[in-house]
């Protein structure tokens, strides 16, 4: 009876957070259309800005080069226009204003763009000029959601407790109505089947009289054990799951999923090493030079990031640990020179005794990443998804045919191989990968 | 009847007064235990809060708690780069080509290096003159990382900052410059063409400087004699290759004479082709490395060689030379002297005896043979020490005339033979200065001590031979806070360029001539096309002040045939593992077995049978399995050296001993490497020739000898051998036998009886190793290249002795019973019955007895790689099992070491790990310190205590060449396929690859007629084979 308001109230929110969110995105609508003041059209201008400025140009921040929010009140459009299409020019020509911006940016020509035209630096600066605002309100929604989400989990663990109730109710039942029934029994002088069984051996006494039954007991026993035993024995060492706790909290999600960012960009050892290599810092720097801060999903963070708490803010300053490690002065842009590496935890340990090259199985097997360590890209924090034992790594070669195609290496050897064998495609265990040494020495 | 002998335990017993006697037969203890102090307290005990039961319960808990908290895994930290250097992968090795040139060894070399460390050398195949690496050059990377290098310069001791000392130095040099005082620069030998102009240029800024050139091992007298011929100070080349007769008076040129590396060429010409080969005499007192590796070898006392030398120039001068020789070689000089005249242009004639007059007449007769391996024009600047400016020097400095004294490179309060005047001339010197990698007995006697580069950690250039130039560049950062000299000459010049600038300055101006500097510093060497213009190095050594003149032969004739010696004649000698003793720190080539005795860890006298029995000298095989030898005094001109043990040699001349350098350091080394005696101080005035008189002395010496077996024992199929007649004449059936067993009571050939059921190994790689018994000179430079490419542990002396050696590899050394191994075997033949003249008892016996002038062979034997390996069927694990490709796997991880296959093993070649060796202080070796484990191959597991291991047949290096070729998507090249033993064998005695690519030179190789495999009859069907070994005993 109690649940009934509290739906109610659940509907309530909804209703209204619905209509808020409505409201919201008309301002928005609003707010966009009105924009284009300046001559220009902001959309058209974010995509420009997108494809040829924000390498170097942030609209709040200053980076590679100024930031460039209000720059039409800064300068003159015909300046603007002279610069952004041929900057080196305009230095070259003694421009006070271009000479002032070239030095305080340590000197860096800006490329020039000579293929926009006006319109499309008039889109660019409509842009920079009113950029369409963050939608503000995308979170209070999104959170509004999430409480409808949680409400319903709720109602799932209610569900389970009136069924546990039901339960507990009948069985409290059963009793009662056996106590009841023994009574009346009593009552009519029934006697009860009990007293009689009394006589009888006892069903645990039968079965350790009979030796062959406490044999067999026995061995099924010992044999179950030694099943279980062996079972937990051979899981020691492996570390399959193991997902530990990393200084700076990448998530491959991002980099691998939401951003489609190919594995071997920063594991590019992998390509030609046993190792694939944590990419260094620099590599991290190349783009996050630029990408200062996590602007996260146009809709906002989903339920489950905000339950663990991935903010954007969060990731932002992540991000900023990443320019803590490799000493990189986001005020000045510059390096400061003082750097401290970061000491990652590493999750994929082989033993000293067996070797592994990844250029043997990526480069010249051409197996998926994926194929070894799971659905990275779904990762938010990165775990050991296969177990690494050896008889998981015989297993795929056992099953695995050699990729030879194109590959005069393999030419002749497939060829007689296949033949010996009588098969069509060697798999790598046909062609040697089994043997022992291939992998210990 | 019973006894009435009294037993006592102990004295106080027979005292029957005796109270504690009293009390002991009451009681089991003297004293009241005070069991009721703690045990009668009920109340103390009643308030305890701990009883029994939780002490058991505590006991359980904490016992359970500490085996779950060991069975977490640890937790593994991985730190990448900041920024990665652009060329360095991580897991895949760089090389870089480098120069050692460290005074004593000169090498062209290439570095391997993984993610920064250097961990392996190998030769520089692109050098055409001393690209190869001997067996201290390969094990130069562990020098590196030596945990007693020093750290940081120092002032008396004290620790001090290069700033500050650069000032001092500088003051004082400056207060020097007018004060009328020397500065001298006292140096090992650089030939450097960067570093004599910078000395050079030194001179000029400070005025009064002397560079003076010390070798601890001299070559003066060659130096001498080749100055006053040709006037240069060099050394003559040669190149063996170009000799078919090969006549050496004492030189060692396998070893270390004159710089060594001459054993690429020599082995060139030891392969018989087209029915020739090079015929090679040796004359020598020690059993060398080259006399082992001679045709014939005649061992003569020094002043018999000096002797025989003069009668030798008669025989060919058509002169009559007297002098005293035996008549056995005398025969042998006539019919040497008139083999070589009948082949003038195509003999070569070298001497190592330590005289003027000796190295002159050398000279005169290679000219008058006009030897076409004889290279005087183009000389080599490897070795450049002066004996006279030295001693010109200690006289200075006790005259008090020289104001500061700058040392690089050298040890003489060591390596002088006068140490005493040296340290006593240094008392008077104001400024003295030492730079040194280690600590020393000189660092301990200067102010200031330079922490000095290695030079993997250096720049540099040398000239090794007259137009041929190589380069020195770091394959690391300083791992301390050190320099090297040149650098802090710089500096104290005023000049703000670092050494790189400087050399570069030089090479662009007299060396590259419009050449690449960036394509020379890739290819590590630079040859000149036009070498004669006046370059920087000849111009310094034109400085010199002495001024010689030829020695007319006729006196030099006269002279050394009137050579007598009063006593015993001492030959002070390098051995192949240490050298002048400058890496005596290193622990892999203290326990490098010479190549002859088979003895590590140690030198010792090498006494002729004969003299040791005069002199009642023993070496002795105790029950332990060790070689134990007497102790002897040497005494020269009143220098004694006490303590020094005996090793009975077969073959050295009698009436002459032999004493190796490089041992007896202390100063700065652990106590583990302190091995040896100091031979130094009976290296008077530089002569390695010595009048010395031996006395036994008390006590035996323990050796740790890898080799207790010394001869072959007639068993002909393990080394097999023929001579060139027989080889050229007569069917392969009869000089190569394929041993025959019986099969249904015929005789068939081993080869074609089989237990087993081969399996098809014609798809794929199959991997063989081939092995010329003719090319190996015993050099073990592989030996040392398998150390290192393996992480294969040392053990220590003590282990060695215990036969644990963990060498995956090793040069088996053999001496023949009789003269001949030849007539070995026949004596073996003809025994007859157990007892009688013939009876094989006692036969058996006298064979174990080495000759008095043996023939000897050398033969490298590792894993066999089996492919009907008795050690696969006897392993109850399966660790060990057969490859496709021809290899012998060893799982580590699987093996449980049991140890049945090393006892199945017929090679013998399988080694068991007795101790967990890395992470162990017992084992003081480098592997036990992080400094030391830089140098580990991360390709190649560290094995652990308690498995088998054994030569993998480099697998790590064949699997990273498929893959390689794979990646490319192209087929392997032929040379391609090495193991760590066949790239270091300079003198292509080892050759691998494939078998399965019939165009590969080892497919060629194993369809020779000389090939065979060892122990054939036992049907093992190795993948390593040998070539049979061919002596050259033509007498015409």
């Amino acid at each position: 009876m109690k649940k009934v308001p509290y739906r109610n109230l659940i509907s309530k929110v909804l209703g209204v957070s619905l209509v808020v969110a409505l409201l919201l995105s008309n301002s928005l609508l609003a707010q966009e259309t009105a924009a284009p003041s300046g001559g220009g059209d902001a959309a058209k201008g974010k995509q420009l800005f997108n494809q040829n400025c924000a390498a170097c140009h942030s609209l709040n921040k200053k980076m590679t080069g100024p930031a460039l929010a209000g720059v039409t009140e800064k300068y003159d459009k015909e300046w603007l226009y002279q610069w952004i299409k041929n900057s080196p020019a305009l230095i070259k020509s003694g421009d006070a204003d271009a000479l002032k911006i070239y030095n305080e940016y340590n000197q860096a020509a800006m490329t020039p763009f000579p293929l926009l035209s006006n319109e499309d630096i008039d889109n660019i600066l409509a842009y920079t000029d009113a950029p369409p605002v963050v939608p503000k309100a995308a979170p209070a929604a999104a959170d509004a959601v999430a409480g409808g989400g949680d409400s319903s989990g709720i109602s799932n663990e209610v569900i389970l407790g009136a069924l546990a109730l039901v339960f507990a109710l009948l069985v409290v039942m059963l009793i009662l109505v056996n106590k009841t029934l023994r009574r009346i029994a009593e009552a009519n002088g029934v006697i009860l089947e009990k007293e009689l069984a009394e006589k009888r051996t006892p069903i645990w006494k039968a079965f350790a009289q009979n030796q062959f039954l406490v044999l067999v007991f026995a061995i099924f026993l010992l044999l179950g054990s030694a099943y279980f035993a062996y079972g937990w024995m051979m899981q020691v060492g492996v570390d399959q799951g193991y997902a530990p706790i990393q200084p700076i909290h990448y998530s491959h999600k991002i980099h691998a999923g939401d951003n489609g960012i190919e594995c071997k960009y920063c594991h590019s050892s992998a390509r030609v090493s046993k190792t694939s290599g944590i990419p260094s810092l620099n590599v991290c720097m190349n783009c996050h030079k630029s990408i200062y801060e996590y602007k996260g999903n146009p809709e906002g963070p989903s339920k489950e990031d905000l339950a663990n708490g991935y903010t954007n803010e969060f990731y932002t300053n992540e991000i900023k640990k990443l320019y803590d490690a490799v000493g990189w002065d986001e005020e000045n842009q510059r390096y400061t020179g003082e750097s401290s590496p970061v000491e990652w935890v590493r999750i994929h340990n082989l033993p000293d005794f067996a070797y592994f090259n990844h250029s043997q199985h990526v480069s010249v097997a051409g197996v998926e990443c994926q194929t070894c360590h799971g659905p990275v890209e779904e990762m938010e924090i990165m775990y050991q998804y296969s177990p690494l034992t050896m008889g998981w790594c015989i297993n795929c070669h056992r099953e695995t045919n050699v990729k030879v195609e194109g590959n005069e290496y393999y030419e002749k050897i497939h060829a007689e191989l296949s033949q010996k064998y009588g098969v069509e495609k060697l798999t790598a265990a046909q062609m040697g990968g089994l043997e022992c040494g291939k992998c210990h020495y | 009847m019973s006894s009435n002998k009294k037993y006592w335990k102990s004295e106080a017993e027979l005292n029957p007064n005796d109270s504690i006697v009293e009390t002991l037969r009451q009681n089991e203890f003297v004293q009241e235990i005070p069991v009721d102090d703690f045990l009668g307290d009920k109340e103390t005990l009643a308030a305890s809060s701990t009883n029994r039961r939780d002490f058991l319960k505590y006991v359980g808990f904490s016992t359970a708690a500490a085996s779950l908290a060991a069975c977490q895994g640890p937790v593994v930290k991985s730190i990448p780069y900041v920024v990665k250097p652009d060329n360095i992968i991580p897991g895949v090795a760089n090389f870089y080509a480098t120069t050692i040139a460290n005074g004593f060894d000169f090498a062209s070399i290439l570095v391997k290096t993984r993610e920064g460390r250097p961990i392996k050398i190998e030769n520089n195949t692109d050098a055409k003159i001393g690209g190869s690496a001997n067996a201290r050059v390969q094990a130069s990377v562990l020098s590196l990382y030596d945990s007693t290098r020093l750290q940081g310069p120092t002032f008396n001791g004290e620790p001090i900052a290069w700033s500050d000392l650069d000032v001092a130095v500088k003051a004082k040099l400056a207060a020097l410059k007018n004060s009328g005082k020397k500065i001298a620069l006292l140096t090992q030998t650089y030939a450097s063409p960067s570093a004599t102009r910078l000395i050079s240029e030194f001179k000029e800024v400070y005025g009064n400087v002397d560079h003076i050139t010390y070798d601890a091992i001299s070559e003066d007298a060659a130096l001498s004699a080749f100055e006053a011929k040709y006037g240069e100070r060099a050394l003559a080349d040669y190149n063996f290759g170009n000799a078919e007769i090969i006549v050496s008076f004492g030189a060692d040129f396998l070893g270390d004479w004159q710089g060594g590396g001459y054993d690429s060429d020599y082995a060139k010409g030891r392969i018989p082709k087209n029915g020739k080969m090079s015929k090679h005499v040796q004359f020598e007192a020690n059993m060398s490395l080259t006399g082992a590796n001679a045709d014939k070898r005649v061992p003569l006392t020094p002043s018999q060689q000096k002797v025989a030398l003069a009668y030798f120039y008669g025989k060919l001068n058509g002169t009559s030379v007297g002098g005293d020789l035996p008549e056995a070689a005398k025969a042998s000089l006539d019919s040497l002297a008139s083999q070589v005249l009948k082949n003038k242009s195509k003999s070569v004639v070298v001497t190592g005896i330590d005289d003027i007059n000796a190295q002159t007449l050398v000279l005169a007769i290679n000219e008058m043979l006009a030897s076409e391996a004889f290279e005087p024009t183009a000389p080599k600047y490897v070795r450049q020490g002066n004996v006279a400016a030295v001693n010109g020097l200690l006289a200075e400095m006790k005259a008090g005339k020289v104001g500061a004294l700058l040392m690089d490179g050298v040890n003489p309060v060591y390596s002088l033979p006068n140490a005493s005047d040296f340290v006593e001339g240094v008392k008077s010197v104001d400024l003295t200065l030492a730079f040194s990698a280690n600590r020393n007995e000189t660092t301990e006697v200067v102010q200031y001590v330079g922490a000095a580069n290695h030079y993997l950690e250096s720049w540099g250039d040398a000239q090794l031979k007259k137009g041929h130039y190589s380069l020195m560049q770091p394959t690391i950062k300083e791992l301390f806070d050190t320099r090297q000299l040149q650098g802090a000459l710089l500096q104290w010049m005023g000049s703000d360029k670092s050494y790189y600038d400087y050399i570069k300055e030089t090479w662009s101006a007299g060396i590259l001539a419009g050449g690449d500097w960036n394509q020379a510093l890739h290819d590590g060497v630079y040859v000149k096309s036009d070498s004669s213009e006046e370059d920087v190095a000849e111009a310094a050594v034109s400085d010199e002040e002495v001024v010689s003149t030829v020695v007319p032969l006729a006196s030099a004739v006269k002279a050394l045939s009137g050579a007598t010696a009063s006593g015993m004649e001492l030959t002070l000698y390098s051995k192949v593992g240490m050298g002048d003793g400058q890496q005596a720190s290193n622990p892999w080539l203290q326990e490098f077995p010479d190549p002859i005795t088979r003895v590590s860890w140690d030198n010792y006298v090498t006494v002729s049978k004969a003299d040791a029995e005069k002199l009642g000298l023993i070496n002795e095989n105790v029950a332990d399995g060790g070689l134990d030898g007497s102790y002897v005094k040497l005494t020269v001109d009143g220098v004694a050296l006490d303590g020094v043990p005996v090793i009975i040699q077969p073959g050295q001349a009698p009436g002459s001993i032999g004493l190796s350098f490089g041992y007896g350091k202390a100063v700065g080394m652990k106590s583990e490497m302190q091995t040896g005696v100091n031979a130094y101080t009976l290296y008077k005035d530089f002569s390695n020739v010595q009048s010395v008189s031996i006395e036994k002395t008390g006590g035996m010496h323990e050796f740790a000898c890898v080799q207790l077996h010394k001869t072959l024992m007639g068993r002909g199929d393990i080394i097999k051998e023929t001579t060139l007649e027989i080889f050229n004449t007569k069917d392969a059936k009869e000089w190569n036998v394929v041993p025959v067993v019986s099969l249904d009571h015929q005789e068939v050939p081993a080869t074609s009886v089989d237990l087993w059921d081969s399996f098809d190994r014609s798809i794929g790689h199959h991997f063989n190793l081939s092995i010329d018994l003719n090319a190996c000179t015993g050099c073990g430079a592989c030996v040392i290249a398998c150390h290192a490419e393996n992480n294969v542990p040392v053990v220590g002396k003590a282990e060695v002795r215990k036969s644990r050696d963990m060498h995956w590899l090793r040069i088996d050394r053999y001496y023949s019973s009789e003269e001949t191994f030849e007539q070995d075997d026949t004596k073996k033949e003809e025994f007859d019955g157990l007892f009688g003249d013939k009876g094989s008892l006692g036969g058996f016996g006298e064979m174990e007895d080495p000759s008095a002038n043996p023939q000897v062979a050398f033969q490298p034997v590792m894993c066999q790689h089996c492919n009907h390996a008795p050690c696969e069927t006897v392993c109850p694990v399966a660790a060990t099992s057969h490859g496709r490709q021809g290899q012998n796997h060893m799982a580590y991880n699987r093996c449980v070491g049991t140890r049945y296959c090393a006892n199945n093993c017929p090679y013998k070649v399988r080694r068991f790990n007795w101790f967990l060796y890395n992470e162990n202080d017992e084992f003081d070796y480098h592997m036990n310190n992080d400094l030391g484990k830089m140098v580990i191959n991360p390709d190649v597991t560290v094995r652990s205590r308690g498995v088998m291991e054994k030569c993998s047949m480099c697998i790590q290096k064949t699997q990273k060449t498929i893959l390689d070729a794979k990646r490319d998507g192209r087929l392997v090249k032929d040379g391609e396929f090495q193991t760590a033993c066949s790239a270091a064998c300079s003198s292509g005695a080892m050759v691998f690859g494939d078998v399965n690519d019939a165009e590969s030179e080892v497919a060629e190789l194993k369809e020779s007629n000389r090939m065979y495999h060892l122990l054939e009859h036992i049907g093992t069907k190795p993948n390593v084979f040998y070539h049979v070994k061919v002596r050259n005993t033509n007498e015409a």
